[in-house]
């Protein structure tokens, strides 16, 4: 699957509390929380994303809370994919759970700039900046977590396998 | 090769002799747990799936967020919560009056025990380390399936060692060693892995430290943050567990990625400042007074009877300052009725301080304590990330018991010595 978007591009430590904060959490309507979706540090996203914009974060990527709230409101904002230099484990979870791949690339985030246009192939993790020319490649998922993400989710998993 | 704590409740849980570190396993669970936030996603997960619960006894259902109800939207959530747990006659279902915070009822009414393997829809779910369990937060859709299936996929973590060192002396509490711990490694220090404590050091922790260390783990990115069992677990656990376990102690041989040192003896009150639980401060390096408008006194992390004494003690003969709100929140039903009966209800109340029914209520921003632009906060929760209690432009100063009441008297950031 390749996906093509244009970057919103966020820093370190992106904890849950801003991609979805608390006062919104009495709804678990995707719809309704892509509506605050980052809101906190960043007014212009709930209105202004397109489906199928990429976004990008730095280190430790969805910190904080354990509710899948934030990655349900990222995808419902029409996000396909985040890249990150690393996610926070609970959210790297929800994510390949809800069917939201999220894509790892280290130090190399760096060379993501806000408006930058990517090109992403989930499934082999490379990914183009097509504004810059740099290709980076993502570390594979491990063993069945591969398989769950391919499934389209934990759920589909489940059902799949019975 | 050796297995550390981690290594062993999860090779045990997996069915299997042994695990390494890395090794991808699946796991039946002791107990799966959620809250009024996050239990409708997973009850709505579960449901799409279609079996029976997996066992009516290993689930527990707390609605502590939003609780009592602050708006019809968080009623409607309570609701769902509450037909779910008649309907599959769930027993560990909390009604109001009943409830408490989470992360202190589990361990107090002996729901959580040494050996087991917890899983929560909760990131602070990792606060059972303190009584030598492994548990861990995860989403709503591995909770819902969790409900189903009685299972859950790990990554068996790489484990830090966090070996201390002398005994904790007076006037500091667990939230100082783990605030200080994250101040070290970071926010992102033990990302992936557990933190495994050990060393001479953890004798002089209290239970309620413990619980408080754990409960923070998350905050410095981990898996886990478990303690190992001794004497101050099987006096704690005696007459709350009810079923058999089995602790569990690490391998002289077990293999860690790191080893971090604290020297207890050593500690001085510290702070965390806005945004990450990260930024720690010992109080006496801060040059410009800082002053508040708000304390709180509460959560799943300070939320405890110990606590409250040592808030009480801090209290005592004293008063709020003007121009500063102090809200206390005991964790828990049995804790209220202790506080009142040994007298500290009475010195809070008497001190001006604001007494709240067991909730999460401002630690997450929920209710009961929102701030207004501008307006800074000592809290003894475990949290300050940007607008976590109030206003984006609010701010929350992360601080044990003693630093929060003695920040209450005094209206500005203050050690509890600085109150005379
Ligand atoms: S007290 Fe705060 S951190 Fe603890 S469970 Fe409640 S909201 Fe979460």
């Amino acid at each position: 699957m390749k996906l093509e978007g244009k970057v919103w591009r966020y820093g370190d430590n992106i904890d849950t509390d801003v991609i979805i904060p608390a006062r919104y959490l009495n709804t678990f309507d995707p719809k309704e929380l892509a509506s605050h979706c980052m809101v906190d540090i960043d007014e212009s996203f709930a209105g202004n994303v397109q489906d199928g914009d990429i976004m990008v974060g730095g280190r430790n990527f969805g910190c904080g809370s354990s509710r899948e709230h934030a990655p349900v409101a990222i995808k419902a904002s029409g996000i396909p994919v985040v890249i990150a230099a690393s996610f926070a484990r609970i959210f790297y979870r929800n994510g390949i759970n809800i069917g939201l791949p999220l894509l790892e690339i280290g130090d190399d985030v760096e060379k993501i700039h806000a408006d930058d246009k990517l090109q992403v192939d989930v499934s082999t993790g490379e990914i183009r900046n097509l504004t810059t020319g740099d290709v980076f490649h993502a570390h594979p998922l491990p063993g069945f977590v591969q398989e769950i993400a391919e499934a389209g989710g934990l759920i589909e998993y489940i059902k799949k396998k019975g | 090769m050796g297995m550390t704590m981690s290594e062993k409740i999860l090779a045990k849980h997996a069915g299997l002799k042994s695990v390494t570190a890395g090794q991808l396993v699946t796991c039946k669970l002791d107990m799966v747990l959620a809250n009024d936030i996050t239990a409708p996603p997973s009850i709505k997960i579960f449901e799409s799936i279609g079996r029976p619960v997996f066992d009516n006894e290993k689930i527990a259902l707390v609605p502590d967020h939003f609780q009592p109800a602050k708006d019809i939207k968080s009623a409607e959530l309570a609701k769902i919560v509450r037909d779910f747990a008649v309907k599959h006659k769930i027993v560990h279902y909390f009604e109001q009056g009943r409830v408490g915070i989470e992360h202190v009822i589990l361990p107090e009414k002996g729901i959580v025990a040494p050996g087991m393997l917890t899983i929560g829809a909760d990131s602070h779910t990792c606060t059972y380390g303190a009584v030598n369990g492994f548990a861990t937060g995860v989403g709503s859709t591995d909770l819902g399936a969790a409900m189903a299936t009685g299972e859950a996929w790990f990554k068996v973590p790489q484990a830090i060692k966090v070996e201390l060192t002398g005994s904790k002396p007076a006037g500091i509490s667990g939230k100082d060693v783990i605030l200080t711990l994250i101040g070290q490694i970071g926010v992102d220090g033990a990302l992936y892995k557990s933190l495994e404590f050990a060393g001479d050091g953890v004798k002089s922790l209290s239970m309620t430290d413990r619980l408080t260390i754990s409960n923070m783990a998350i905050e410095a990115g981990g898996k886990a943050g478990i303690f190992p069992y001794d004497e101050v677990t099987a006096e704690y656990v005696k007459d709350r567990v009810t079923k058999p376990f089995e602790p569990v102690a690490a391998d002289e041989d077990a293999v860690y990625c790191q080893t971090v040192k604290i020297d207890l003896s050593a500690l001085k009150p510290v702070v965390a400042f806005p945004h990450l639980p990260g930024n720690t401060k010992r109080v006496e390096d801060i040059k410009e007074p800082i002053a508040i408008q708000q304390v709180i006194i509460g959560s799943c992390t300070n939320g405890r009877l110990e606590d409250l004494q040592i808030a009480a003690e801090v209290f005592k003969g004293h008063k709020v300052a003007d121009g500063v709100r102090c809200i206390v929140i005991p964790g828990s039903p049995a804790v209220y009725k202790e506080a009142m009966k040994r007298g500290y209800i009475d010195i809070f109340i008497d001190a001006d301080c604001a007494v709240s029914t067991p909730t999460c209520g401002p630690c997450l921003g929920g209710y009961m304590g929102i701030m207004a632009a501008g307006e800074k906060c000592v809290s003894t929760t475990n949290r300050n990330f940007r607008g976590r209690m109030g206003h984006v432009d609010s701010e929350v100063y992360l601080a044990g018991p003693h630093v929060a009441a003695a920040s209450a008297i005094l209206g500005r950031i203050a050690t509890a010595e600085e109150v005379q």
